[in-house]
């Protein structure tokens, strides 16, 4: 399934990420009702949770790739690896900023250490952001993709961690809306986080396109130039 | 505005900022290839005019 979607037009992505996240907006603000414990600032969770939810794909997408570049030597397979963690560490520095604004409102404060899921989201995102140091500290060829898949795969490891500290630890700062008995939220609230979720998706997967876009062509101009020269 | 209020827009700020960014970063890297594709097309043009002239000085050694 994941493969047809790379036969869809790259317009045909945008015009859905836009037409899905213009809906996503309209439904927070004037369908999801507003909550009766946390007020306007609940809000927040509407981008906030989606947005750490696409930086999770991105990153497992990226570790798929990485695996499938190990497992297969698929050409294009590292580039697309790079690709998605690049995404990932994007929309994980968006979680970790509106994260922040949401702690500020609802905690009084920026940040706090005594919460695992905050600070395992930040050892991954740490993690997959000292990805670039290491594949731009290796000249380009073989041995920079093999170098890196290895290191995106170790990475995907933190993702269930980080997803499953706040069960695991009794984590009683973070809340827990996901839980074993289903989303502990509204149907409405519930219909707005999956549409906001589905729009950053989209979102995602545009990016992501135009930017391995960017990369092929960039290559194969340097390969072009090799050849004039 | 209420306090809630401001830090929501904050919120949604980020993402609408974060995405101009990458817009701007993503005009830049197109500007860019668009530079780099007309210095290659310059290069083929300038090995085209090349070829012809050698290739006319061939027939007239002839």
């Amino acid at each position: 399934m994941l493969a047809r979607l790379r036969h869809i037009p790259l317009v045909a992505f945008a015009a859905g990420a836009a037409l899905l996240f213009g809906t996503a907006l309209a439904l927070i603000f004037f369908y999801a009702p507003i909550d009766a414990d946390q007020g306007l600032s609940q809000k927040i969770f509407y981008i906030h949770v989606p947005i750490a939810l696409t930086a999770y794909a991105c990153f497992g997408w990226g570790a798929w790739k990485a695996f499938q570049h190990l497992r297969t030597r698929a050409p294009g397979a590292d580039l697309e690896s790079y690709a998605a963690i690049h995404q990932g560490v994007i929309f994980g520095a968006l979680t970790l900023l509106t994260g922040s604004i949401w702690a500020r409102i609802s905690w009084g404060r920026w940040w706090t250490w005594s919460s695992n899921q905050l600070v395992t989201f930040l050892i991954l995102f740490l993690f997959y952001s000292a990805y670039f140091m290491l594949r731009y500290s290796v000249e380009p060829g073989p041995a920079r993709a093999n170098m890196s898949a290895v290191y995106a795969l170790f990475g995907v490891v933190l993702i269930p961690i980080s997803w499953l500290s706040i069960r695991i630890a009794n984590d009683y700062i973070h809340p827990t809306v996901f839980t074993t008995h289903g989303p502990q939220m509204s149907g409405s609230m519930f219909f707005a986080f999956c549409v906001s979720w589905a729009g950053l998706l989209a979102l995602a997967a545009t990016m992501y396109r135009i930017e391995l876009a960017g990369k092929r062509l960039d290559a194969r101009l340097r390969e072009l130039r090799e050849l004039l020269a | 505005m209420s306090a809630s209020e401001k830090y929501v827009a904050a919120a949604y700020l980020v993402l609408f900022v974060a995405l101009l960014v990458w817009v701007v970063i993503i005009a830049a890297k197109l500007a860019r290839l668009e530079r780099d594709v007309d210095e290659l097309a310059e290069l083929a043009r300038r090995r085209v005019e090349r070829q012809s002239e050698s290739e006319e000085r061939e027939e007239v050694s002839v």
